[in-house]
């Protein structure tokens, strides 16, 4: 039997990661500083660790009912109305998830098919596109510009729109670029959308890390929040990645409907994590804010590093990446990530891999030591000494 | 001007630079604000964390709780003084429990030196009524730092 041919044509046709070779390469290398990985370098905070483990002593080791533990739900309830001003009730509007990529497969499962468009702002996260064409819809792709700082705009929008877009993925604050969107840039969004039979899918996980403004969610306008599924989760807030926990909410006909399929397919989501989860929204803002700020200071040493190298590298106001263009140097996205990473050590992405318009970037992550990125930062500008 | 604070906290061996970038202000400005906490006693001064135990050396340290009589117009202020201003006595603590009064942290050489500058120094104060010394086994976190943590690199590449 031709097992290759036994393989589905939309999955074998997707291409693997183009970045696998560096991943390969690292392995081998010693003296490596990986700007590579996109999550946080921080452990989880020690008390919701703790409750994890406590919750394993009581024996709390079964099933919880689908949607997660009401109690999760209710804390996710107060949490999103607190932090953002989204108001969703914990009974039936709420559905936690493995991870925040569940949701994003889920949402796109239950809502697309074989004929059916997903607008998909790029550079962005691989999953969207990834999850779009394994349920046979059509990813539609939307080059955002640096003139733009990578936000998403009407003009662009409107002209990706077709009758057969079924969804918009939002999703801002971005990995790779670390743009986010203002409130005043969103209401244009929802003027386009607010009359339009299409579904938002707005991918918030990194709405905890924004610096100078407040994260704004696109559910927080009523004319767009019935058409909305938020998607979130504690792997970037909280720095729990590894517990693989998320939630996706909206108007219950939709919860409904991807509650089915997370019902069939995964049952519920890891109960140890779920009461974890509960200590972090009931005790976790202070350590929320402090990752942040240090975060924070990460960031500006990263921007201020590759401006003074004199790459061109717009203000990145979200996430854990910055993306300067590399342009200056001469070289393709994926020739300066090779020879950084081999003449210094210094693993960073090649913004292609986040879509054809991340060519001529790359993606920095700077959630790793203050030390590690100082380091980085000069052994970069000696790297780009030489192609300048 | 605190987060200038917090990240020296951390640690103190960043420069002015280094700081400037990290807080968005001018090097000047990270200069002056450096000048004004060293002052104003804000920033007391500059040491390292030394997990002494890794270097071989002896040291011992003990935690002796100190009752003492207050005196009129100066409450224990007067007598915690005599008591600080011995080298040997690394911190000093006022506590509000009902048992004792100070808190004190001593370290010497050896248990014998330690006990010794207790009877002798300590204990023989006017108005010192009490002593009880604990030593030090194992030091497992000192100055918000865990001592065996493991600091390696756990995340495992993936792509995302």
């Amino acid at each position: 039997m031709n097992l290759e041919k036994m393989i589905l044509k939309n999955v074998r046709e997707m291409p693997p990661s183009g970045i696998r070779k560096y991943f390969d390469l690292i392995n081998e290398m010693d003296d490596v500083i990986s700007l590579g990985v996109g999550e946080p370098d921080f452990v989880t905070p020690w008390n919701v660790i703790e409750a994890g483990i406590y919750s394993l002593e009581k024996g709390h080791t079964h099933y919880s009912s689908n949607a997660g533990y009401i109690e999760l739900r209710n804390e996710i309830s107060n949490y999103l109305n607190r932090k953002f001003n989204l108001k969703y009730d914990p009974k039936d509007e709420i559905l936690v998830t493995v991870g925040g990529s569940e949701g994003i497969d889920l949402a796109l499962r239950a809502l697309c098919g074989p004929g059916d468009e997903v607008i998909i702002p790029e550079p962005s996260f691989v999953a969207y596109k990834g999850c779009t064409t394994f349920c046979g819809a059509t990813p539609v792709t939307i080059n955002l510009r640096k003139e733009d700082e990578f936000k998403l705009t009407k003009e662009l929008l409107e002209e990706a729109i077709t009758e057969r877009t079924k969804v918009v993925v939002i999703p801002f604050p971005n990995n790779p670029t670390g743009a986010i969107m203002t409130r005043e840039e969103l209401k244009e969004i929802v003027d386009v959308l607010k009359d339009k039979d299409i579904i938002i899918l707005s991918d918030e996980i990194y709405a905890e890390l924004t610096y100078e403004n407040q994260h704004v969610s696109i559910a927080s306008f009523e004319e767009v929040k019935d058409k909305t599924l938020v998607i979130n989760g504690f792997s970037k807030a909280y720095a729990m990645t590894g517990w693989r926990l998320g939630y996706i909410c909206g108007n219950r006909i939709l919860i409904d409907a991807v509650k089915k399929i997370h019902q069939y397919a995964i049952m519920c989501s890891p109960t140890t994590a779920q009461f974890a989860a509960i200590e972090a929204l009931r005790n976790g803002d202070d350590s929320v804010r402090e990752m942040n700020r240090e975060y924070n200071r990460r960031r500006r040493v990263l921007v201020d590093g590759f401006r003074s190298m004199g790459l061109e590298c717009f203000e990145p106001l979200g996430a854990l990446y910055v993306f300067p263009s590399i342009k200056a140097t001469g070289l393709s996205s994926d020739e300066f990530c090779e020879k950084l990473l081999m003449e210094e050590r210094v693993l960073a992405i090649p913004g292609n891999a986040f879509g054809e318009c991340g060519e001529g970037y790359i993606r920095a992550c700077y959630a790793s030591s203050m030390e590690d990125l100082l380091e980085a930062v000069k052994r970069i500008g000696r790297f780009v000494r030489k192609y300048m | 001007m605190e987060e200038i604070l917090e990240i020296l906290e951390k640690n103190c061996r960043y420069s002015n630079e280094e700081i400037a970038k990290m807080t968005g202000k001018t090097v000047e400005e990270v200069e002056q604000a450096i000048q004004y906490f060293k002052e104003n006693n804000i920033i007391a001064g500059y040491t390292a964390l030394i997990n002494w135990e890794n270097t071989g050396k002896e040291t011992v340290t003990a935690l002796i709780e100190v009752k003492i009589t207050p005196q009129r117009g100066v409450g224990f202020d007067k007598v915690a003084e005599r008591i600080y201003k011995f080298k040997q006595v690394k911190a000093c603590y006022l506590m509000s429990s009902g048992g004792f009064d100070l808190t004190v942290i001593v370290e010497g050489k050896s248990m014998k030196e330690v006990a010794l500058f207790v009877s002798e120094k300590l204990a023989v104060q006017e108005f010192v009524t009490g002593t009880a010394t604990h030593f030090v086994l194992k030091k497992y976190k000192d100055n918000g730092t865990i001592f065996k943590e493991n600091k390696k690199e756990d995340r495992e590449v993936l792509f995302i």
